[in-house]
């Protein structure tokens, strides 16, 4: 090996024949038996063995992005230090973060005692492990790794609700930004028109920090508004009385549990008596933003999915017949069902005897949504009070009793119609259900007025006092972490 | 299957194209040659709920990702019926939506080249690559033919 040439090796470890740290090795103990050459005044072995651990991962088979995404790249920038990267629902799709290839995300409130108490006072038969519940999703990893201490801060992507859905079941604060405000370089795009990054922090101001060095106008993204960034730092609202809250009355459907519209009453009598307007609103269309966001959804994730064809990155399939059969091969191994079933219907709304009755109609729809929130919000309205989900976060064996269409349509039913409308929302936890599970509720603000959100959420969130996840029995040595510091940390604004 | 679209491929600008020019709901010049199988199956779909052969290897065809089996034409099937509730909706004199951000200018900036040079990096990600070019498999090459049968009805 030692004795051929630069392109010969570079092109055995390309296939795999040797590793790079096998190689150094080689070349190291070489260097130690020619010592008496003196060909060398220093050998740098840890260095060379740390670059061939680099290079190492370069070679694995996953896809390595060669360049950050802005909205990471910014908070490098800032010093963030980056703990990892988190799960989800495969290419985003899916309301449970059970559909990726790494496996489903549990929620760590499954192993919260709050939980777990509950869970004993009812008879049960079934095994502990096997009934733990989902994240929600598609951004639960993010959402589970916020919830569970292991960072501070996460990102997310939300299209349809991503970022709010998984927030509400893990009881962190969910950020959907406004549509524009900030970068998208770097996010695999899934609908080009609704896509935004999402924040997930386990408060309001934390939200409001990362947001602050999130936003503004990135020149790789042109749908990035060119307006200056207002500050995000949020005042202490201790006088609500001129705030003007709506309730949109279409948000009442049948599927609602009975536990999140008592705290969504709750939560709007709270207003009312801390002296905010709190007055019922109307979004007529809301009952088909959920299929107008099927539609344009899969018509656009027909054409985004198209890049993957697996010739320049990615899976490749080994069939060398054609580029055709090859295309075929490497979609159907790399792509799962779901993701098989968005293209499918996609391509079939795109089809040029459909477009008109389906990909138009959609997008006409499409603006009487969103005119019906500009019609609320010219009406007086600051600040649209609704659930984040219909039910707190059910076990993973029964969400995949339905397929994961009906159970995205049942979960994005609250969330969907603030990306179509490009406004910016946010989830934050209110209260533990009856089973000691988190209840969020969503904030959907104007246009661009995220400061305006972020600081009238800010102020709910510290009238209920959402109590902090135990997960002391599962954390072993690191309770000390939960005890009197975190108290003081997160209460003291 | 494949070569069974393929030559529907090349008949449709035959059978009469209606292209986006003509307004909705204008008949389509449908020629001679006679409408294309899929168009009129497709049709045929949203009335009936069910999804014609010919429309599934199209789909195949153009998404170059196959169904699978009957449960994903099932599948779309259902998802077409959820879609179609958007017929309730009245959207007459109503403009279709792109954007958000549709009342703002779209800008370009200076066409200068501030970045790039990372040939290397971007050929890393690539499983097969000679030198500085990505190797694709031969193109110009209909799938093999996977069916026995002759495909084609014409009318």
């Amino acid at each position: 090996m030692l004795g051929r040439t630069l392109r010969e090796v570079s092109a055995a470890l390309k296939q795999g024949q040797i590793t790079p740290t096998e190689l150094c090795l080689k070349c190291l103990s070489l260097i130690k038996k020619t010592k008496f050459l003196n060909a060398y005044i220093t050998v740098s072995e840890e260095v060379a063995l740390k670059q061939a651990e680099e290079s190492e991962k370069r070679y694995k088979k996953g896809y390595v992005p060669p360049y950050n995404a802005t909205v990471v790249q910014k908070l490098l920038d800032q010093g963030a230090l980056l703990m990892g990267k988190t799960n989800l629902d495969e290419f985003a799709m899916g309301s449970g973060s059970t559909d990726g290839i790494f496996g489903p995300v549990k929620n760590p409130w499954s192993y919260s005692k709050q939980y777990r108490e509950k869970r004993k006072q009812k008879p049960h038969g079934e095994n502990e492990e096997t009934n733990w519940l989902i994240t929600g999703g598609s951004s639960g990893g993010s959402a589970a790794a916020v919830s569970a201490f292991t960072c501070f801060a996460a990102l997310g992507s939300d299209t349809g609700g991503s970022t709010r859905n998984p927030a509400a079941h893990c009881g962190v604060v969910g950020l959907k930004p406004s549509y524009g405000l900030v970068s998208r370089h770097g996010l695999i795009p899934l609908v080009n028109s609704m896509d935004v990054p999402g924040i997930l922090t386990r408060c309001v101001d934390d939200a409001a920090t990362v947001l602050g060095v999130l936003a503004g106008h990135d020149c790789k993204d042109s749908t990035t508004v060119q307006d200056p960034v207002k500050s995000f730092i949020l005042p202490s609202l201790t006088d609500v009385s001129k705030l003007c809250i709506g309730i949109p009355k279409e948000y009442l459907v049948p599927e609602l549990s009975s536990e999140v519209q008592s705290l969504w009453s709750k939560a709007a009598k709270l207003f009312e008596s801390e002296g905010a307007k709190v007055i019922e609103v109307s979004l007529p269309h809301t009952s088909y933003s959920i299929v107008c966001y099927h539609v344009l959804c899969t018509s656009e994730v027909a054409s985004n999915m198209a890049r993957f064809d697996g010739l320049e990155y990615g899976h490749r399939c080994d069939i060398n017949v054609s580029t055709e059969a090859m295309y075929a091969a490497t979609r159907r191994e790399g792509f799962n069902d779901v993701v098989r079933g968005r293209i499918l219907s996609g391509n079939f709304f795109l089809l040029k005897e459909n477009y008109e009755n389906y990909f138009i109609k959609a997008q006409k729809v499409r603006r009487l949504i969103a005119n019906d929130f500009v019609n609320v919000f010219n009406s007086g309205v600051d600040v649209l009070l609704t659930p984040t989900t219909l039910s707190e976060a059910v076990p993973y064996m029964e969400f995949i009793k339905e397929d994961n269409r009906t159970r995205s349509a049942q979960g994005d039913i609250f969330t969907q119609a603030v990306n179509m409308a490009g406004l910016p929302a946010v989830s934050v936890p209110m209260a533990l259900s009856n089973q000691g599970l988190p209840i969020g509720l969503q904030f959907i603000g104007r246009a661009f007025c995220d400061q305006q959100l972020l600081t009238v959420a800010k102020w709910f969130e510290k009238q209920v006092q959402f109590p902090v996840i135990q997960l002391q029995e599962i954390m072993g040595d690191c309770s000390s972490v939960f005890e009197n510091d975190l108290a003081s940390v997160s209460l003291k604004q | 299957m494949w070569a069974r679209a393929g030559r529907r491929v090349l008949r449709a600008p035959r059978g009469g194209c209606r292209g986006f020019a003509s307004p909705a709901g204008s008949p389509g010049k449908a020629g001679g040659g006679g409408v294309s199988a899929g168009r009129e199956a497709g049709r045929a779909a949203l009335e009936t709920g069910r999804i014609a052969r010919e429309v599934v290897e199209h789909l195949e065809r153009l998404a170059l990702v196959d169904f699978g089996g009957p449960e994903a034409v099932a599948r779309l099937e259902r998802a077409v019926a959820f879609a179609d509730r958007l017929r309730a909706v009245d959207t007459d004199g109503v403009q279709p939506l792109e954007s958000v951000l549709e009342d703002r200018c779209l800008y370009l900036r200076s066409d200068n080249v501030v970045e790039g040079n990372c040939a290397e990096e971007l050929l890393q990600n690539s499983h097969r690559v000679v030198e500085e070019y990505f190797v694709a498999p031969p193109g110009n090459i209909s799938l093999p033919k996977l069916d026995e049968q002759e495909p084609f009805s014409q009318s």
